[in-house]
């Protein structure tokens, strides 16, 4: 118990002073995450819509695979896309394996299936009516699928979360594509690992304290948009 | 507020994207041991200060960061498998290699020491442990650590594999002295990694000394003729760093400040026969 009060302290320790380290990894952990949710939010908005309002054959196909994708885990996300981005790889004259980058690709691919089934589930959950009486009043397609995605927006923000909420605390497929490098890709899950593993029990505490204390901050934030409207 | 929270998010990607550039980096593929005990981390930032290359430090185990040189995926190695780095030359994977340090591997355990190993020779001590069924925990993870492991339990003509007192962790050496610490089991380390660690473990040092435990560090150069995305010069200016007159002393000098005595011996320039490979 002795090492988690120790922790804690040097959790305080570290944010009071500014650590110059500490900091330079929080900010790149909030870089990499927010750059994913982005490419997963562009990416992960449109795929659920359609899936929610499109009847194509091998809907049900592709709606499991999002379902399973929801729960991908991370090591098997990092493993192909470090493949991917060998030297030697297909994707390999893109040169970005070991940077930031590298890890943003590999987080928007754990974070978009989240997205996409939050998203269809959330517009599937809109009154089956409503479409119907959107394009009873004379709207076009594309302003009807507008409208629904608007009426839908309190739950989609619960899919940004979830999405964010998922890279942020991924370690697997940061550090596998990354490579915990200092001062370029190391991130607060990666630099948690580490210290683990040299033996700094304190140091490894208290940026799992930042990490909960970020985590908490954003989600926090969204949160506070969310209720700001009462949803009707 | 909401187009100055999507303004700010795109900045961010866009600052995230654009975060490198420069020369062309160096990827140095390493074992997790030189980057645990922070040697790596009074060394990398000298050399990119001396050269103006950036490295990028992999850690991994030994056999991993060879397969990566194997495939072109690194542009300099710093092992310690000697046997696996000889295979490794002779498939003309490297150009070159060249001896940087040593430190020495130490037999740890619980101070009750069940298996009576304490003060006997390596090879001695893994057959005493077989025969009294002694907890061993290995790495198994096909690091350097792992590879010398394996020669000793040859040596001492055991194939521990399927046996039940034989368990792989398959983590790094910090962890792996954790679950032997918790299970009160014997365990091969590399000594920095013990000292690091030592203070909350409560395992004891049991054999040390033997010509058998040493632990020598080379820095691997790969041939460029095996893939052209190699960047061969950074490669060689960082071989050329880590057996530098001045690199060597600091080298001699890391860890004293910390544990009383160095963690590494430099050895660059030695004929790698008088360390017995």
């Amino acid at each position: 118990m002795e090492v988690l009060y120790d922790g804690i302290i040097q959790a305080f320790s570290l944010m009071i002073s500014l650590d110059a380290e500490v900091l330079a990894v929080t900010l790149l952990s909030l870089k990499v995450s927010c750059g994913a949710t982005l490419v997963s939010l562009i990416l992960g908005l449109p795929i659920g819509t359609l899936l929610a309002l499109a009847r194509f054959p091998g809907r049900r196909l592709v709606v499991s695979m999002v379902n399973t994708g929801m729960g991908l885990p991370p090591v098997v996300v990092g493993l192909f896309v470090t493949i991917f981005l060998w030297r030697n790889g297909p994707l390999g004259f893109l040169e970005i394996l070991y940077t930031p980058s590298a890890m943003i690709v590999a987080q928007a691919v754990i974070a978009m299936p989240i997205v996409a089934g939050i998203t269809m589930a959330s517009i599937q959950n809109l009154p089956a009516t409503m479409k119907l009486q959107v394009l009873a009043l004379g709207a076009t397609r594309v302003q009807m699928v507008w409208i629904l995605v608007r009426e839908a927006r309190l739950p989609l923000l619960a899919a940004v979360m979830a999405g964010f909420g998922g890279v942020i605390s991924e370690v697997g497929a940061s550090i596998m594509v990354g490579g915990n490098i200092k001062g370029q890709t190391r991130v607060l899950t990666t630099a948690t690992v580490m210290e683990t593993g040299k033996g700094n029990f304190d140091v490894a505490i208290a940026l799992s304290i930042i990490l909960l204390m970020l985590a908490f901050g954003v989600n926090y934030l969204l949160t506070v948009i969310q209720q700001r409207e009462r949803p009707r | 507020m909401k187009r100055w929270i999507a303004l700010g998010l795109v900045m961010v990607m866009v600052s995230a994207f654009s975060a490198w550039g420069g020369a062309k980096p160096v990827i140095l593929a390493t074992t997790t041991s030189t980057q645990d005990s922070g040697l790596l981390d009074l060394l990398v930032p000298q050399f990119e200060k001396e050269s103006g290359y950036q490295v990028k430090t992999i850690a991994v185990g030994s056999g991993q960061a060879m397969k990566m040189g194997e495939r072109g995926e690194a542009d300099v190695l710093l092992v310690h498998s000697p046997a696996a780095e000889k295979k490794f030359m002779a498939d003309r994977f490297g150009s070159r290699r060249r001896l940087v340090m040593h430190n020495d591997f130490v037999l740890v355990g619980p101070a009750t020491d069940p298996a009576r190993i304490k003060g006997t020779s390596a090879q001695e001590a893994m057959g005493r442990i077989a025969r009294s069924q002694g907890l061993f925990l290995s790495r198994g993870d096909n690091s350097g650590t792992h590879a010398k492991e394996l020669g000793l339990w040859k040596g001492a003509g055991v194939v521990p594999e399927r046996e039940k007192w034989y368990q792989q962790t398959g983590l790094g050496m910090g962890q792996t002295l954790d679950v032997a610490a918790e299970k009160r089991g014997y365990t091969l380390t590399d000594r920095a990694t013990y000292l690091a660690h030592k203070k909350r473990l409560g395992l004891v040092i049991l054999v040390e000394g033997d010509n058998a435990l040493l632990n020598i560090y080379q820095v691997i150069e790969l041939a460029a003729g095996k893939n052209t995305r190699i960047n061969s010069a950074g490669g060689q200016a960082f071989a050329d760093f880590m057996v530098a007159p001045k690199t060597q002393e600091l080298i001699g000098r890391f860890g004293v400040d910390k544990y009383g005595a160095p963690l590494f011996t430099p050895d660059a320039g030695k004929n790698p026969a008088s360390l017995g490979i």
